[in-house]
């Protein structure tokens, strides 16, 4: 029984993103019996030591501690009261457990019975809100509400005004255990379940096209990209040393052996030095584009462990450099403050591109990764590709992303396909999560 | 465990927690019940916090409560097992080789045929890969004790990814493997601490072989015990003072909050300065004991004054 205690409790952590490994469960399980149930808080610094490993794991794995601990009374208690319930089953059907637990008004024992009527409706399984008057009902069966109807019933038949009173009676005590089951159920939606639906919206939001993205869906964006950004960093914010081995380095060796006669018992290898990421983003923030330009910043700027530098740029009519203001103020604000400032002109590209020479140039150098992001629409105006192809000359590596589909390059004053021979690549992005594909892409050439 | 291994005064939470107040680190029960499973379940802890926390001085004060030796290695880019785990002594294998050159010529002067020969030297080759020739490392070192001891294994942030790797063999198995000499378990497995500041994000297989702690910056009163325990000699009003300042600090937008050994070293610069109570001056002129940023100076500048007011008057 224990046991099971402290693998729901895991399952809970699990469906919270917070990883358990097998080798994890078992250490708990050791922990505990250690340390035992008594002790509420120890019992809590113990499994927050052993279970959770990270900052924003600890803190989840708090927030599922007592949401899961207020409702599961310790085991060993719990192995009585059991006992207690299946000797009143064995007593046989005649006493009635609804009815003689809201007689009884136990509220202790009211809790038991619903923890065990809980654990036969198998209610760790929970995943979604929709389900908690499902379980609520699985769980009024389990406590006997067929006998305690068909007592109702009987009491009708009676008609008699002592048995429609006490029919009367009982139809109040459905609707209170009702209520408490339903209260059970949803407490443990949330401890099982939240964090189950919370992935299943993350999934969905990952997959739905940036332009289509509700209001209400920006805040859960914003921890998703958060999350994307972690993970990108993770991989790619690996040491920049590449050992190639096969290639002695003679000086390195002679150096590193003179100790020793100059016999070579320490080879050295050459080792190529990996560039450090720069990504320079140029975004179009004229209307069409500027919901795209706000997550990929966004995602962007989440990056700095794997990426120290980046510099952005925002232009419609003219261009500037927009870096500090996304770095040194709250970024909704910040981007806010930045379509509203230079994104309200006339859409030039050339000009555009001219001003990012003119007063930006040395900022494109040979390990830059140049990001553009916007539809190519300049209005009919001279889209400049000669300035273009000498950035995408200057930099490692030329990204185009636009907003709309490749059927749509080049109609009207589209100059998608002028600009497309210098780029490296062209993408046409939509989700948040070709935004982490391209980054993942950019990155990886890096390495 | 019948034998005696040194490890017998963590008895209980509360045994640890008045051990490590014996020798000057204020623990809390947090921490005690860490270090309590992680004796139990023969388990290394990661811990992990800002800088400055007292991560490090933990494994040091967990050494000087068991008595025990400290081994410590200390991890930055490139650190590979040569340097954290064995190294053969070549100079002495290349000295004693030269020494043994013409004893060497007589042992194989009986071989008549080159295959002899070959036979017979094989059969010294032991000789110069056994333990007489092996520089033990901290890892090794730690491997290699008899009884109870600490192995630190700081800012394991800083190694590489592969330093990494090739740690879980210690760290789960207390064993490490030299290819010419075979696997070395450990006598007695040592209190294991690595420590990180999250330079970057470790790996899964590290993280699931370890408990893990995570040491923030303290509470005011557990600050204060700390400090108290650091600098004996301060006057009561100053402490309260002085911690309150600090915490409020931390409460500032600012890029590098001070940590526990900078508020220790704030109230050793006070008491070098005579001060009773603190006052705006005071606090202005020694402010880059507790700040080392220029940028967090300047910014802590303008609230300078309502904060030196909340804690004198506390």
């Amino acid at each position: 029984m224990a046991e099971q205690v402290l693998t729901d409790f895991i399952r809970a952590l699990r469906s919270a993103d917070v990883r358990v490994s097998t080798g994890e469960s078992i250490d708990a399980a050791e922990a505990v019996k250690l340390i035992g149930y008594g002790d509420r808080s120890l019992l809590l610094n113990t499994l927050r030591c052993v279970l959770a490993k990270s900052p924003s794991e600890k803190e989840a794995h708090d927030r599922l501690f007592d949401l899961y601990f207020s409702r599961t009374a310790p085991p060993a208690e719990q192995n009585t009261s059991q006992d207690n319930q299946e000797n009143s089953d064995d007593d046989g059907g005649g006493e009635d457990d609804l009815l003689s637990l809201l007689e009884a008004g136990d509220e202790t024992q009211i809790a038991m019975a619903m923890e065990q009527a809980g654990r036969d409706a198998e209610l760790a399984d929970i995943r979604f809100s929709t389900q908690i008057s499902y379980y609520a009902q699985q769980m009024m069966k389990s406590l006997g509400l067929e006998r305690l109807e068909g007592k109702m019933m009987q009491a009708f038949r009676e008609r008699t005004d002592e048995g429609n009173a006490r029919a009367e009676e009982l139809i109040e005590g459905r609707k209170e255990m009702f209520g408490r089951a339903r209260e059970h159920a949803k407490q443990a939606f949330e401890t099982f379940g939240a964090g189950a639906t919370l992935a299943f919206r993350e999934d969905f939001l990952a997959d739905t096209a940036i332009t289509a993205l509700d209001v209400r869906d920006l805040e859960r964006m914003r921890v998703l990209v958060q999350k994307i950004a972690k993970r990108l960093a993770v991989k790619h914010s690996r040491r920049r040393r590449k050992k190639n081995r096969g290639q002695l380095d003679v000086r390195k060796t002679l150096r590193a052996n003179a100790g020793f006669d100059g016999v070579p018992f320490e080879l050295a290898w050459k080792q190529t030095k990996r560039d450090k990421p720069k990504i320079v983003a140029v975004c179009d923030v004229s209307g069409s584009v500027a919901r795209v330009v706000r997550f990929f910043l966004m995602l962007l700027y989440s990056l700095n462990e794997a990426v120290p530098d980046i510099e952005s740029f925002a232009f419609s009519g003219r261009l500037e450099n927009v870096g500090d203001t996304l770095e040194n103020e709250d970024f909704a604000v910040a981007m806010d403050t930045i379509i509203n400032k230079i994104g309200m002109s006339s859409t030039d590209y050339g000009q555009s591109l001219s001003d990012l020479k003119m007063n930006h140039w040395d900022i494109i150098d040979r390990r830059t990764t140049l990001i553009i992001l916007g539809d190519g629409r300049s209005n009919y105006g001279d889209p400049r590709v000669d300035i273009f192809q000498e950035a995408a000359a200057r930099a490692k590596r030329t990204i185009w992303l636009s907003p709309e589909g490749e059927t749509q390059w080049g109609s009207g004053d589209s100059e998608m396909l002028r600009y497309r021979p210098y780029c490296d690549s062209m993408q046409h992005v939509t989700t948040i999560k070709d935004l982490e594909r391209i980054l993942d892409e950019a990155l990886s050439k890096y390495n | 465990m019948t034998n005696k291994t040194g490890y017998e005064p963590l008895t209980s939470i509360d045994a640890i927690t008045a051990g490590l107040g014996s020798v000057g680190y204020i623990s809390t029960r947090e921490i005690s019940t860490a270090i309590y499973l992680a004796h139990n379940l023969r388990k290394p802890i990661l811990i992990e916090g800002p800088a400055g926390v007292g991560k490090t001085d933990l494994a040091a004060s967990m050494a000087r409560f068991l008595e025990a030796p400290l081994t410590r290695l200390q991890c930055y880019e490139g650190l590979d097992e040569g340097k954290a785990l064995y190294e053969w002594k070549y100079g002495k294998q290349l000295l004693y080789t030269q020494l043994l050159k013409e004893k060497l010529g007589e042992v194989m002067d009986g071989a008549a045929t080159l295959d002899a020969a070959f036979t017979k030297l094989t059969s010294f080759e032991d000789l110069f890969f056994s333990e007489t020739f092996l520089e033990p490392r901290p890892l090794l070192t730690a491997m290699q004790q008899e009884a109870a001891s600490v192995l630190l294994i700081d800012e394991i942030d800083k190694s590489d990814e592969e330093f990494e790797a090739f740690l879980l063999e210690v760290l789960s198995d207390y064993q490490v493997t030299v290819p010419e000499i075979g696997t070395i378990k450990a006598k007695v497995p040592p209190l294991v601490i690595l420590t990180s500041n999250n330079i970057r994000e470790l790996g899964d297989a590290l993280k699931r072989r370890c408990l893990h702690l995570h040491i923030g910056f303290p509470e005011a009163e557990r600050e204060r015990a700390i400090v108290r325990a650091r600098v004996p000699d301060i006057a009561d009003n100053l402490l309260t003072q002085l911690v309150v300042f600090v915490q409020g600090l931390r409460d500032l937008d600012i890029r590098k909050q001070p940590s526990i050994s900078e508020t220790v070293d704030w109230a050793r610069t006070l008491i070098l300065m005579h001060a009773n109570d603190l006052d705006e001056d005071m606090v202005r002129t020694t402010l880059n004991v507790l700040l080392k940023h220029e940028s967090d100076i300047a910014a802590v500048d303008k609230d300078l004054r309502k904060l030196t007011r909340t804690s004198a008057a506390s």
